[in-house]
């Protein structure tokens, strides 16, 4: 085999099919998001998701995965992560077993010992590989969706790891051959952009980046994920959320922050922000001592009128 | 579409973007798969395929408003002023005539024009803010047929007559009146049409508090931004119909913000490279922390091996090594502050400190003709930003005139503080080494050079100028390890990168 796995039937339709099921899955999406993922179906290429913390990078995986009611495998990249914990590795304790067994056959004479290649290529089956999240993303047969979180915690070295996985969706096992994906996941990378990742990766994938969402968009994102809150609750919730994003701050409030702002102020059964609440409330959004002061003496709610 | 799409991607490429191959033929293939018409949809889909950083968004989005603006669905200025709504007293420009055709908007004042915009903002009415926007052009920037410009200028000339400074401060005041007297006005007239815009909808009559205001001026703000944005994209497109889009695209290109030259940076440059700045510290750290980690791996380790061995039956099949404690080095920073070089040095103490914690100390001083330690501003100084922002007003530099003296604050630095210098320092003196022929002092650094660990020399000057006029560099250099050119970001991070 020598064809690159075919594309299977295209997922979606069109970009607003995209945008309107990743609103059903509680993800609000502006055009520019949903184009990238309608066309990291068409071409059959992951997505390279990037954007400061708490801004839903994740989260856009998750909502796909749901939408299309499809699984989710997930890898979770961390310093040190080898191939042995992202691809495959050998049952060896099972291949030892199988040994074992060989060997006490050998004794007992009652079958005959199997020889030396045909015992090899016993020990090397598939029954004895275990799938790691991105060759059980390569061999599923139903649909898949491929997180691989936080891509930028690798080492570069590892980093060309996912080459293969990535632009050819196969993986080559030495003592196999290559497996190659019966359908094409669809694939998420994160990064928080701590490195410059290769150039060899970057190339391979269609780039995302998020940013702090628009008013009417972090308006509809409180909106849709805070029930019993007011529509003039979620507007105030946003603009001042806005308002401090435009201050200097070491960390500015993310769309997770906003939305649990949203929530304890819900919780606490305020129907609108005044001064005194957004005071009290400012260390739900902001976790830096001298964030929080600057805060507000911007806003203006220390004096308190 | 495919020509258009190589000229831009040509453009991309000199503006220092790095489009291979095989992005440019992902770009066609993504275009392929949308409706050719929609021109939000071509510009992600050649965003996510071209654009593989977010620092180069800025430079693809001049770019790609360039090269597509014409063929967008208003397809030339003339045609776009017929459209219907766009505002009273227009006459539709014929098509060669559009520049010339600015002598037609007589019949718009421009007090009218602040009306419609005062009306436009209030309401949050966007077409009638893209009328304004085309129409304040037409009336203000004054454009010359063929000049080879990039349009800020004719920006700032139509901005200084709009006064949005003075409209802003209105509007904020209307609100607080009309917000003020609400008092006794029944509660309906606040629901149905809320003068402040969507802020005070629903909201009791009463005095404005300080949040409200605050919310009330940003959400202003925000229009204002709206505005410009419709403003430039206005001057660019008509800009595009007189001259073309690649004469266009080569007088706005921009070089990113690691290749600016820090002598030569404009404000806006300036803001962009503090802005790209903290990124890369970021990234320089977590790099040379690494790098510390993995790299340095020392000689056998034979006690260790032979340990190892003993579970292999005494085969040493698992060599062990030393892994020596890398000592940290300390850094002296001693920086010129004078005007030439300033925005090189409050780079260099940025960087410098926003990577602290891969050296042991940090010490900084800083000079023009006299010489002042500024270490304590940064201890004691929560974000780097701002002490450097502090360097600048109270380190005590001047000694007679203010112009710099290399010799005496250099005379300075060792009489007082140089005894402290041990053999784990290095040093980084950074400047032009332009001494308006006072005595050079040169055997100071070869004192220092003795002393310290290493001496290294930045210079924010091109190498070609060394020596130049009064630059006295050579002088010093001779004493130093190193002198090297340091100027834009991406050199200074490479030396710092280099320096570990």
């Amino acid at each position: 085999m020598t064809a690159s796995p075919e594309k299977g039937e295209p997922r979606f339709a069109s970009v607003d099919e995209v945008r309107e099921g990743l609103a059903t899955a509680g993800y609000i999406a502006d055009d520019g998001l949903s184009g990238v993922v309608y066309l990291a179906d068409r071409l059959a290429k992951p997505i390279l998701v990037e954007g400061p913390a708490g801004t839903g990078k994740t989260e856009l995986a998750k909502a796909t995965a749901s939408f299309l009611g499809s699984r989710l495998i997930r890898l979770q990249c961390y310093e040190g992560l080898d191939e042995a914990k992202a691809l495959y590795e050998w049952n060896y304790k099972k291949q030892l077993l199988r040994i074992q067994i060989e060997r006490g056959a050998e004794g007992g004479g009652d079958a005959r010992p199997l020889g030396w290649e045909s015992l090899e290529e016993d020990l090397f089956s598939e029954e004895f590989l275990l799938t790691r999240p991105l060759l059980e993303a390569i061999r599923a047969s139903d649909p898949v969706v491929l997180l691989v979180d936080e891509i930028d915690r690798l080492e570069i070295e590892t980093e060309a790891l996912l080459l293969e996985v990535l632009s050819d969706y196969q993986v080559s096992i030495p003592e196999l051959g290559t497996i190659r994906a019966t359908q094409i996941p669809l694939v998420f990378l994160t990064s928080n952009n701590t490195r410059d990742l290769s150039e060899a990766l970057k190339r391979r994938c269609l780039f995302l980046h998020l940013d702090y969402p628009s008013l009417e968009r972090e308006r509809a994102i409180v909106l849709a994920k805070v029930p019993q809150v007011t529509e003039e609750l979620a507007d105030q919730v946003a603009r001042i959320v806005r308002s401090l994003r435009s201050l200097d701050l070491k960390k500015h409030p993310s769309i997770s922050e906003t939305i649990d702002w949203a929530r304890t102020l819900v919780l606490l059964g305020i129907e609108a922000v005044d001064s005194d609440t957004a005071r009290s409330t400012l260390h739900v959004l902001l976790k830096h001592r001298s964030d929080i002061e600057v805060a507000a003496k911007e806003l203006a709610v220390v004096s308190g009128y | 579409m495919l020509d258009v799409l190589t000229g831009f991607v040509a453009e991309l490429r000199h503006a220092g973007l790095p489009v291979s191959v095989a992005e440019e033929a992902d770009a066609a293939e993504a275009v392929g798969h949308l409706p050719l018409e929609d021109r939000q949809a071509i510009k992600f889909a050649l965003g996510a395929t071209l654009v593989k950083s977010a620092n180069h968004w800025r430079a693809f989005d001049t770019a790609f408003e360039i090269y597509f603006s014409m063929r967008g669905p208003q397809f030339s200025v003339g045609q776009d002023e017929a459209l219907p709504g766009t505002g009273p007293g227009l006459v539709p420009g014929e098509g060669e005539g559009r520049m010339a055709s600015t002598g037609d908007m007589e019949p718009v004042t421009p007090e009218e024009i602040a009306a419609m915009l005062f009306k436009a903002l209030r309401d949050g009415d966007q077409v009638l803010l893209g009328a304004v926007a085309r129409l304040a052009v037409a009336r203000f920037s004054a454009m010359e047929a063929g000049r080879p410009v990039g349009g800020t200028y004719y920006l700032y000339r139509t901005l200084r007559n709009l006064d949005l400074d003075g409209v802003l401060a209105r509007l904020v005041a209307e609100a607080r009146t009309l917000a003020g007297d609400g008092a006794g006005v029944p509660d309906a007239a606040v629901h149905g049409e809320a003068p402040g815009g969507p802020v005070l909808r629903g909201r009791r009559p009463g005095r404005l508090t300080a949040l409200e205001e605050r919310l009330l001026e940003d959400e202003y703000r925000a229009r204002i931004d709206e505005l410009k944005k419709e403003i430039e994209a206005e001057i660019r497109r008509r800009l595009v119909a007189d001259r073309g889009a690649e004469a266009l695209a080569r007088s706005v290109r921009k070089p990113l913000p690691e290749d600016v030259d820090f002598m030569h940076a404009t404000r806006d440059e300036l803001e962009a490279m503090r802005k790209a700045i903290q990124p890369l510290t970021r990234k320089l750290a977590t790099r040379l922390a690494r790098k510390r980690r993995h790299l340095h791996r020392g000689p056998l380790d034979f006690r260790s091996t032979m340990r190892h061995s003993l579970s292999y039956g005494g085969v040493p099949v698992e060599p062990r090594f030393k892994h020596p404690k890398q000592a940290k080095p300390e850094i002296w920073v001693v920086a010129d502050i004078s005007g030439s070089v300033a925005a090189f040095a409050r780079f260099t103490l940025h960087l410098v400190y926003a990577i602290a914690s891969q050296f042991s100390k940090v010490r900084s001083f800083v000079f023009i003709d006299g010489i002042d330690e500024v270490t304590g501003i940064f201890d004691r100084s929560d974000t780097v930003t701002e002490a450097v922002h502090r360097v600048n007003l109270e380190a005590d530099v001047v000694w007679v005139d203010g112009h710099s003296d290399y010799g005496h604050a250099l005379t300075v630095f060792y009489e007082r503080w140089g005894h402290e210098i041990g053999p784990k320092a290095s040093i980084l003196l950074l400047g032009d080494a332009r001494n308006n022929y006072h005595a050079s002092q040169a055997w100071v650094v070869r004192e220092l050079r003795n002393r310290a660990r290493r001496v290294f020399w930045l210079n924010p000057e091109p190498r070609s100028y060394w020596g130049s006029g009064d630059s006295i560099l050579e002088q010093y250099a001779q004493y130093c390890d190193a002198a090297y050119e340091c100027r834009n970001l991406r050199q200074l991070e490479a030396f710092v990168e280099h320096l570990m």
